[in-house]
């Protein structure tokens, strides 16, 4: 083992050593910053639960800035995402690896993982500097390198760590300013947050735009009946982000993990075992009227969502592919048959080389869709073609990962399988992440 | 900073090359299909405005002419010749491939210049029309395996063999032919020379017909005891058996997404007239998440443009990494593979989907659909960008992998 969990949890926190907040405060010790953010945010807390109900939850909320609009064509990444890049890639290497075969056998994510991910620090750049995190910018582009190295380490574990912080990106950027201030300095404290995207339902030809959850108005708030499906984190989350059609339009809901009439059972399914897929049922659930993200009148944009959230996707699937070449390539020179190594023969040189190319094509359609998005620029079409290639391709991979292991691949020998099992999701949900 | 657009100061350049595509290649594009062989004429005037491309703001332009691998500077980031280079091509090969081929001066053997000659020889050959002769009857990919030798004699070397599918052969002022000094040292000993047209000893055989780019000559050139001078090697004369093939290779990291660019230029060609023929029958393309429900030949429209969007980024990366002295090998090939195999399949499936209109000649796109199958053959066909890749991603030498 080269970095412990210590030393990688300080990589992230040299970052916001560097930060506006820990200038201004004169903090510098981890230790001393998360005291201080559990205090803080403890008093913000309460103050949002003293204030009065009934004021409708409309005003727009903290938005990041988007970067500017750049000139140059640049694939140079920035020393910051340079430098949390090292971070975790060395967890993933470190720490995920050896946790994956097991978490996948057993349908668990280990809370030690979950406890080390949360003193990685990632949530705590999800939330932006004047609401007690560490974000300055809106950046879509690193949250995607972070996706990508994490689900090197492994797919399934990688969602499990990711899901809560993607519930936190969504309220960043499309929340309220109530709903912020209540639900995000949970993101802020010592202890894990457990939270999850549900807009996938398991009718067959599901399309996002056309949900068979509804949300029905009332006097208080709202009642919500349907099924969501694939959702992770075996039951666990305090905290849903349900997609319901309200009065036949596409809309989100804060859903406390704990309310009435909501049912999580568990449904293991081909892959993403080590997160606990299962089924969330919504019989009659009421909410009150501060749960529809954003309020009634703002910049909500559906479309957008389910564009974030298929990148998000799609940047979990360049690591694991990354990690099936960068697992075959030794395996292959190794590998003797004939007289020669494998990778000797064109029929297997070959298949390597494509795998090298569309994984660059991949990560290159990712950043181009992700860095417009950062740039308050247009990207739905771009978000749409990556995650189609990277759908195409993700399939690809994982299937001529086992096949170039031949028999071995087929075996839990190897990890492969795994592989080929979890890249499947790609193009079997929509939404669950959100850059 | 990750920024995957078009730099904005080519955006005019770019603009230009699409004027271009669409004024002037697009009207003469099924004449000189059909009248393989017959010049161009139309492009003479077109070279003057290519020179002004080239020499005009910031000295960069859409042919293949100037490029050049930059050496490293402390200025950070730069986004230079070898990227308005491909985004030019790209647009000039929307409008024609064969004619963009055989556009006066921007010829391959130009950029060969550019990438190893020395400043006298810019000098001298700069403003010259060159193509590249380098396959030979019996040796195509196999580079190495070239016959054709350049024997020192004093101040010049007497060149003798035959060379193929010499694009722009017979138009071009100058040929840079392949040759090797001594057959017995192999591969390390193949060196490139200046053939001006008319040295003594050169002579033009006969043209192809072709499958596609009829509209750019390629010819058979042969040479019996042709004398150049000494001083018309490009690059060091030296054999360094240790460097081996790397000088005359070297061309390629910059030719090869240039060719990448013109697939990338042609696949959008065909990606753009079948849309606005399906459009035209009620169709539209809204960019679905979900494709549970869409028509097969929307769905496969969009997966042609995600293959072509995939490779026009590819070409892009290797273009900014040769611009900024990054090496560049292995990105170059990815490039060209992918679009290479992308522009064949889109421009072929384009026909397909639209049946017997795409099949007759009323429309260009049977023309592209030939024109494409030529770039994912030269500078390196598809299985060469293969092996050159998995030889770099496992290590490999070329007598491991074969």
């Amino acid at each position: 083992m080269g970095n412990d969990i210590q030393g990688i949890g300080l990589g992230l926190a040299r970052r916001f050593a560097g930060s506006k907040l820990a200038e201004k405060s004169g903090l510098r010790r981890p230790a001393e910053r998360l005291a201080y953010l559990s205090t803080r945010t403890g008093f913000r807390l309460a103050g949002s639960l003293i204030k009065p109900k009934q004021k409708a939850p409309s005003d727009p909320g903290e938005r990041l800035p988007n970067s500017r609009e750049k000139s140059l064509f640049d694939l140079s990444l920035t020393e910051e995402q340079m430098m949390i890049r090292d971070t975790v890639q060395s967890f993933a290497a470190d720490v995920m690896r050896d946790l994956a075969h097991q978490a996948d056998e057993q349908h668990t994510t280990p809370d030690d993982f979950t406890r080390q991910i949360q003193d990685l620090g990632l949530s705590l750049f999800a939330v932006p500097e004047n609401l007690g995190g560490a974000a300055q910018a809106y950046a879509p582009t690193t949250s995607a390198l972070i996706a990508e190295d994490l689900a090197w380490g492994d797919f399934s574990l990688a969602l499990s760590a990711l899901a809560p912080v993607a519930v936190a990106n969504a309220i960043v950027r499309w929340g309220s300013r109530q709903q912020q201030e209540f639900w995000l300095p949970r993101w802020l404290g010592e202890a894990p947050v457990k939270a999850a995207i549900a807009v996938q339902e398991s009718s067959p030809l599901f399309r996002s735009h056309h949900l068979g959850t509804r949300a029905k108005a009332t006097r208080k708030g709202f009642i919500i009946s349907g099924t969501k499906t694939l959702v992770p984190l075996n039951g666990e989350a305090s905290l849903y982000l349900i997609a319901a059609s309200l009065n036949d339009k596409p809309k989100l809901f804060l859903v406390a993990g704990d309310s009435k009439g909501l049912h999580f059972e568990s449904r293991p399914a081909m892959g993403l075992k080590a997160c606990g897929t299962g089924t969330l049922t919504l019989d009659q659930v009421e909410v009150d009227s501060a749960a529809l993200l954003g309020g009634e009148h703002t910049d909500f944009d559906y479309q957008s969502f389910i564009d974030l959230g298929q990148l998000h996707w799609s940047a979990m699937a360049i690591g694991t592919c990354q990690a099936a070449l960068d697992y075959l390539i030794p395996y292959c020179n190794e590998r003797k048959a004939f007289g020669e190594p494998i990778s000797h023969r064109q029929s297997v040189a070959f298949i390597l080389a494509d795998m090298a190319t569309e994984i660059d094509a991949m990560r290159l359609m990712v950043w181009r869709a992700a860095a417009r998005a950062e740039q308050g620029m247009s990207f739905h079409r771009e978000a749409m073609l990556a995650h189609l290639l990277c759908s195409e391709k993700a399939m690809k991979i994982g299937t001529d990962a086992v096949q170039l292991l031949g028999g071995h691949g087929f075996t839990k020998e190897h990890p492969a399988e795994r592989w080929y099992r979890d890249l499947r999701i790609l193009s079997c949900i929509t939404s669950g992440l959100h850059l | 900073m990750l920024n995957l657009e078009t730099p904005k100061k080519f955006r005019p350049l770019v603009n230009q090359a699409r004027q271009v595509a669409q004024s002037v290649f697009r009207p003469i594009s099924r004449k000189y299909d059909r009248e393989e062989h017959a010049y161009p004429v139309e492009l003479d005037m077109l070279a003057a405005i290519m020179d002004g491309m080239n020499d005009g703001t910031m000295g960069e332009g859409a042919g293949a002419g100037k490029l050049k691998a930059e050496k490293k500077n402390d200025e950070g980031i730069v986004n230079s010749t070898n990227m308005s280079t491909v985004l030019g091509l790209q647009e000039l090969c929307w409008g024609d491939v064969g004619l963009s081929l055989t556009l006066p001066r921007q010829g391959l053997g130009n950029a060969a210049i550019a990438a190893v000659a020395n400043e006298e020889q810019l000098k001298r050959f700069g403003k010259k029309w060159a193509a590249m002769a380098i396959t030979e009857p019996d040796c195509g990919s196999d580079s190495a395996a070239i016959r054709t030798t350049a024997i020192k004699d004093g101040d010049e070397y007497v060149i003798n063999g035959e060379k193929i599918f010499v694009t722009s052969g017979q138009r071009a002022d100058a040929v840079v032919v392949w040759a090797s000094l001594d057959r017995s040292l192999g591969r390390a000993a193949i060196k490139s020379f200046v053939v001006e047209k008319g040295t003594p000893g050169m002579e033009l055989g006969r043209l192809e017909k072709k499958l596609g780019i009829k509209a750019s000559d390629t010819a058979t050139i042969s040479f019996n005891d042709c004398r150049v001078p000494a001083e018309n090697l490009l690059g060091s004369p030296e054999i360094n058996v240790e460097q081996g093939f790397a000088g005359v290779m070297q061309t390629f990291d910059n030719t090869r997404p240039v060719v990448a660019a013109m697939a990338v230029g042609v696949a959008k060609a065909a990606l753009d007239r079948t849309h606005e023929l399906l459009e035209k029958q009620g169709m539209h393309f809204r960019y679905p998440t979900n494709m549970a429900r869409t028509s097969e030949i929307e769905a496969r429209l969009y997966r042609y443009e995600a293959d072509w969007e995939a490779a026009r980024l590819l070409t892009l990366r290797a273009a900014w990494m040769a611009d900024n002295g990054m090496p560049n090998s292995k990105e170059a090939s990815m490039a060209k593979a992918k679009a290479g195999r992308t522009a064949n399949a889109i421009t072929l499936g384009c026909v397909e989907l639209l049946g017997a209109m795409g099949y007759c000649e009323d429309e260009l796109l049977e023309k592209w659909a030939r024109d494409s199958k030529i770039l994912d053959i030269f500078e390196g066909t598809q299985q060469i960008q293969q092996l050159i890749i998995a030889r770099r991603i496992l290590g490999k030498t070329s007598a491991e992998l074969r």
